[in-house]
């Protein structure tokens, strides 16, 4: 099964239509021209409102947020009820089929997978603890480096996780940041284990808490108090302070602040676009047909999300590693941000999105609805302009 | 895939809704998950807020009006009948439906599709297009960009054109009138996929 998997990985995944309508990709402009092909220059008429009405309504049948933040739909049934929305019964032997799936996963996948979950992070708490006994050095770094590996890798095997790497050429190094696209907790493991990283968070309580203090004492992460994370140059000064230290790992960050559904990237935020060292782009594509990894975090916890890892087929993945980028002269942080996430879109297969991810939670800006407005009084008032100048 | 029959039994009035507007099992079943999905409280019905919750609607200029086309005068709530009826008014045009002499107008028609888009102008519902309304239409697809000189001059323009009976409004005739030639069809329709 892991070879098959890993073979068809090679393919660039194909995207997925989760839409009910045909969207067509015309233009404002291009509405306009057409309505005024009677030959008149275009002026306002009454049936420009169709085309707003259009769109209007066609959000409100199928919108492209909204579909982002809740797993995808796979064109195939994979056995697992959780990805197929329109599931009934269809035919007995089909159950039959379902129903023996159901006992292999939950009676010989699931526990063997859990007893290795507890090792790897059991193994992780008591070896980082035991290396943060030796002294600051080459030796501790080569320990901790070694021990976060193993038990990293552990995990990978606890969820079963193929991953295919692609140009390790790229790999961060020292005194650099990492950005990858956000679908799930688990990309910290993938990409943990294929190298060595500093981790950013928020500090925890329970068991979350208790890995963390262990994994800082062997080598440095960024934690942060609640309180720390409202103050902005706080969390830059961290950071950067943390890159300038070359002796320490590069850093890992997840730009979009939010777990999207892996069919696309949406708006990265700029905070750790403006620190001004090397980034290090990382694109994650996971193949739904396995298991999908999104987590919903409206929908499940923590527990019952990691429940519904360990008792799908697989989690096959592949990780991209492109070559560095630095901020260019005269561009800001912002469109900086925009470009690492388009050559992280592209590289996935995912599409580009300039829609935030805080949106699951927030309002529209004002600010978009005015780009609408530009929109169309360029193409009436401009031409206008045009005809009386003539 | 087979047996849809048992989830269309589950959506209420689903033959008198398919009669009536012509959509498929396969789409009732879709608007159906689009209804409830929309519907994050699971109450049934839909208030104009889960509309307006809507990303792209909200960033659409004339996104009030076309929720404010959901509600009838003086209800707050949307059913699922009402969703896929005024729905409806955006399928494409059946062109090779018998013309039965007794049955009433298809949702669809292109003469129903220019009364919705009437609407989203005449607020009042009054029947006419005043030229207060027109002014706010425009103001609205055009916010901050144009000022307010040129807006009433393409508002007077317009209704120059259009007004016929030089009663200074246009009513629902004159709007059909100057919109003979367009295509309605295509321009206030939406293709809905399976």
């Amino acid at each position: 099964m892991e070879r098959g998997a890993k073979e068809k990985n090679q393919h660039l995944y194909k995207p997925y239509s989760n839409g009910i309508i045909a969207k067509e990709p015309v233009s404002l402009e291009q509405e306009i021209q057409e309505m005024r092909r009677g030959g008149a220059e275009p002026e306002f008429d009454m049936s420009d409102i169709f085309y707003f009405c259009r769109r209007g309504v066609e959000s409100i049948v199928d919108d492209e947020v909204t579909k982002r933040f809740t797993a995808e739909e796979l064109e195939s049934w994979n056995l697992l009820t959780r990805s197929n929305y329109n599931f009934h019964h269809i035919s007995t032997r089909l159950t039959a089929l379902w129903g023996v799936g159901v006992l292999i996963r939950y009676g010989i996948l699931l526990p063997l997978r859990v007893t290795l979950a507890f090792t790897g992070v059991g193994l992780l708490v008591v070896l980082t603890s035991v290396v943060g006994l030796f002294p600051n050095g080459r030796i501790k770094n080569y320990l901790s480096d070694k021990v976060h590996l193993m038990c990293y890798r552990i995990c990978v095997r606890a969820l079963t996780a193929i991953i295919t790497y692609h140009d390790s050429e790229n790999k961060p190094k020292n005194g650099g940041i990492c950005v990858a696209n956000h679908t799930s907790p688990i990309d910290v493991i993938i990409l943990a284990s294929d190298g060595c990283y500093a981790m950013v968070g928020q500090v925890h309580g329970g068991l979350m808490g208790v890995i963390q203090r262990a994994m800082v004492k062997a080598c440095p992460h960024i934690w942060f108090e609640r309180s720390e994370v409202k103050d902005r140059h706080l969390v830059a000064k961290r950071l950067s302070d943390h890159v300038a230290d070359e002796s320490k790992l590069p850093i890992l960050i997840f730009p979009e602040g939010t777990c999207i559904n892996n069919t696309s990237v949406m708006m990265f935020k700029k905070g750790s676009f403006e620190i001004g060292c090397k980034v290090y782009p990382v694109a994650i594509k996971y193949d739904p047909r396995f298991g999908d990894a999104f987590w919903n975090s409206s929908k499940f916890g923590m527990v019952n999300y990691l429940l519904h890892m360990m008792s799908s087929w697989a989690i096959v993945c592949s990780v991209w590693y492109l070559p560095p980028m630095s901020r260019m002269e005269g561009e800001d942080a912002v469109q900086f941000a925009n470009r690492v996430k388009a050559a992280i879109a592209r590289k996935g297969g995912l599409a580009d999105l300039l829609w935030d991810g805080g949106l699951k939670r927030g309002k529209v800006k004002e600010v978009f609805k005015e780009e609408q407005q530009k929109l169309y009084s360029k193409v009436l008032v401009g031409s206008s302009e045009d005809r009386s100048r003539s | 895939m087979g047996s849809t029959s048992s989830t269309l039994l589950k959506i209420p009035n689903a033959e008198v809704l398919m009669q009536e507007t012509g959509f498929s099992p396969a789409h009732i079943i879709r608007l159906h998950d689009r209804f409830k999905a929309l519907d994050k409280e699971g109450r049934g019905y839909l208030c104009p807020q889960d509309f307006g919750a809507i990303k792209e609607l909200a960033m659409n200029p004339i996104g009030d009006r076309i929720i404010g086309a959901f509600f009838s005068p003086g209800k707050e709530t949307v059913d699922f009948s009402t969703f896929v009826k005024i729905l409806a008014h955006f399928r494409p045009v059946d062109k090779d439906r018998p013309k039965e002499p007794n049955s009433p107008e298809p949702i669809n028609s292109r003469s129903n599709k220019l009364k919705f888009a009437f609407q989203l102008y005449d607020q009042d519902k009054d029947g006419k297009i005043s030229r207060d309304e027109l002014l706010k239409v425009l103001r609205a697809m055009l916010g901050m960009q144009v000022t307010e000189e040129q807006l009433e001059s393409i508002a007077d323009r317009t209704i120059q054109e259009a007004d016929l009976d030089r009663d200074e409004a246009i009513s629902f005739e004159e709007f059909r009138k100057s919109l003979e030639k367009v295509n309605i069809d295509h321009k206030m329709s939406i293709r809905f996929l399976r």
